[in-house]
């Protein structure tokens, strides 16, 4: 098929594309809206009322503060923080640490049954001991994202350098680089595949240990804070309002690593065409 | 691979497995050495010697492993309702188009809502027991499991398909004959996936509970309890064993049974 072909088939399919992305989730919303209604139980209200709800608990603030409320400054700001601050560094460490291990095979072997040990640990078990050393409140949660998530990350990197073609090694070897050379040039692009496959998956352990750690009795702030405040009171409205809000970002965020994704290795595979 | 080649890979293998051993008593002996030198205080972390014999310790205290039995009972009925529901549901969506390009949107948006924000509402509505548990972890685990069978199907040779096609095979046959054999190593592949995330938020979700047993449970309690940080190390190392054990089963399983599947030659997640 020529490539021309290819785009006006595209073109041709783009309305029923479009129709299945926009059509389906409007769809989908009006039936929980008549379902939800027609049921009228307090555990499901209704769609409407939950973003209603939503906009003024958190975006009907002043316009000078960007609409945030009092509520959002206090309760989404800080989490935002959080996550964002511990993925990235778990990120930098996992890649940097990750480099360091898949270069030789020798000290690879030598960390492998202990970096298998730590990732088969399930993150929320350590929590509690960070809550001992750190007591409660951001560095604790930090140091909870920031220990679940950075082993996908760290093990895929030395994979990925692991696996990486013997005959381009010797050319570097030939051509004299240097170790910084060869990170940039060889290490990191061979890997990066799968940096980002590891990336996603610390991406959404991040933000599943950063409600965790807010949802932690003691806590006094965070989207997870104002989740478990809301179900104390039984506010039901919050609670789903919450998910909503927590489903928004989650996706947002995936939405923004894929972009950076697809750019990054878009080169990458430009590069290694020519 | 001829005999001097099998034969050097075996002493590789065997040398590596020497170096792992030599790194985990390494790293063994330097959390002991950290804690008895008193540079961290040893409520913080206690020598490792005291956490494995405490780790030890528990392996023959009956309360104890009843509450593992019942996390991994959690665990375990969670994953089976996950693949029972997300599999027949792959194979739907894998194989009629229209509906897998309907349903992609809506899990795109339902995926990424994190499975402990379910707690609170889940707990609202079944009360705190080993429901809400079974509940999350199915939440939790369905999503890899689906992706990877919708994902699995689309690898199907497409001349296989229309091979049985022309042999006049209705789209179940060919959905039989060709797409279930073909997917399935990729679905087993998001079993052993999601079996890590089940334990991650059955340890989890009893963490947050606070009461009945679990591992989860008695974490949390020995989180509580002054100087308990023993007793949590403890549990943890039981933690990471399961989790250790659980991954080692079904990837030796995955191997047995789709030795030739791609992500064996040398690959892991």
């Amino acid at each position: 098929m020529t490539a021309q072909a290819t785009s006006l088939g595209t073109v041709r399919r783009l309305p029923r594309t479009l129709a299945l992305r926009l059509g389906v989730p409007v769809v989908a919303v009006v039936l929980w809206q008549l379902a939800a209604r027609a049921h009228g139980s307090v555990f499901f209200p209704t769609p409407a009322r939950i973003v209603e709800h939503g906009y003024h608990l958190w975006f009907s603030g002043p316009a000078g503060r960007a609409f945030l409320t009092d509520a959002a400054v206090c309760d989404l700001l800080p989490s935002l923080g959080r996550v964002l601050a511990g993925f990235a560094l778990a990120a930098v460490l996992g890649i940097v640490l990750g480099l360091a291990l898949g270069r030789s095979r020798t000290v690879y072997a030598l960390c492998d049954p202990v970096l298998q040990f730590a990732r088969a640990v399930p993150p929320p078990a350590l929590v509690p001991v960070f809550v001992v050393v750190f007591d409660l409140g951001t560095p604790m949660q930090l140091a909870s994202i920031v220990f679940g998530a950075i082993w996908p990350v760290l093990i895929n990197t030395a994979e990925g350098v692991r696996g990486i073609d013997p005959l381009r090694l010797d050319v570097a070897a030939t051509v004299r680089m240097r170790p910084a050379e060869r990170i940039v040039l060889l290490y990191l692009p061979a890997a990066l595949p799968r940096i980002f496959a590891g990336l996603r998956l610390s991406l959404s352990l991040s933000l599943i240990l950063m409600v965790f750690s807010e949802l932690l009795p003691g806590t006094a702030d965070g989207i997870g804070f104002q989740l478990t405040d809301a179900q104390t009171r039984s506010d039901l409205l919050t609670v789903w309002a919450v998910m909503v809000l927590l489903g928004t970002l989650g996706h947002l965020f995936n939405s923004v690593l894929l972009t950076v994704e697809r750019m990054a290795l878009g080169r990458h595979r430009a590069a290694h065409r020519s | 691979m001829s005999p001097a080649t099998a034969r050097r890979k075996r002493t590789g293998r065997a040398r590596d497995a020497l170096l792992g051993a030599v790194g985990a008593l390494v790293a063994f002996a330097a959390c002991e050495a950290l804690s008895r030198s008193g540079m961290v205080r040893r409520a913080y972390l206690p020598p490792a010697s005291e956490v494995l014999v405490r780790a030890v310790e528990l392996g023959g205290d009956t309360a104890f492993l009843n509450g593992v039995g019942a996390t991994l009972e959690a665990w375990a009925t969670g994953l089976a309702l996950a693949c029972a529901l997300a599999i027949p549901l792959g194979l739907l969506l894998g194989s009629v188009p229209a509906a897998g390009q309907a349903a992609r949107v809506l899990i795109e948006f339902l995926r990424p809502v994190p499975s402990v924000a379910l707690i609170p509402l889940v707990s609202l509505l079944l009360g705190a027991g080993s429901e809400t548990t079974i509940a999350l972890v199915t939440y939790a685990c369905v999503w890899p499991v689906l992706f990877n069978t919708v994902y699995g199907l689309g690898e199907t040779d497409p001349q296989a398909k229309d091979t049985l096609r022309a042999f006049g095979f209705g789209r179940l046959a060919v959905l039989l004959r060709a797409g279930l054999p073909s997917a399935a190593p990729f679905i087993a592949a998001g079993v052993r996936i999601a079996a890590a995330t089940a334990l991650i938020l059955a340890v989890a979700g009893e963490i947050l509970a606070g009461f009945g047993e679990g591992l989860g449970t008695f974490i949390a309690q020995a989180g509580m309890a002054t100087d308990g940080t023993r007793d949590v190390l403890a549990g943890v190392v039981w933690a990471g064993a399961l989790g250790l054990v659980v991954n080692l089963a079904l990837t030796a399983v995955e191997r047995r049974l789709f030795p030739w599947a791609p992500e064996h030659r040398g690959s892991r997640i």
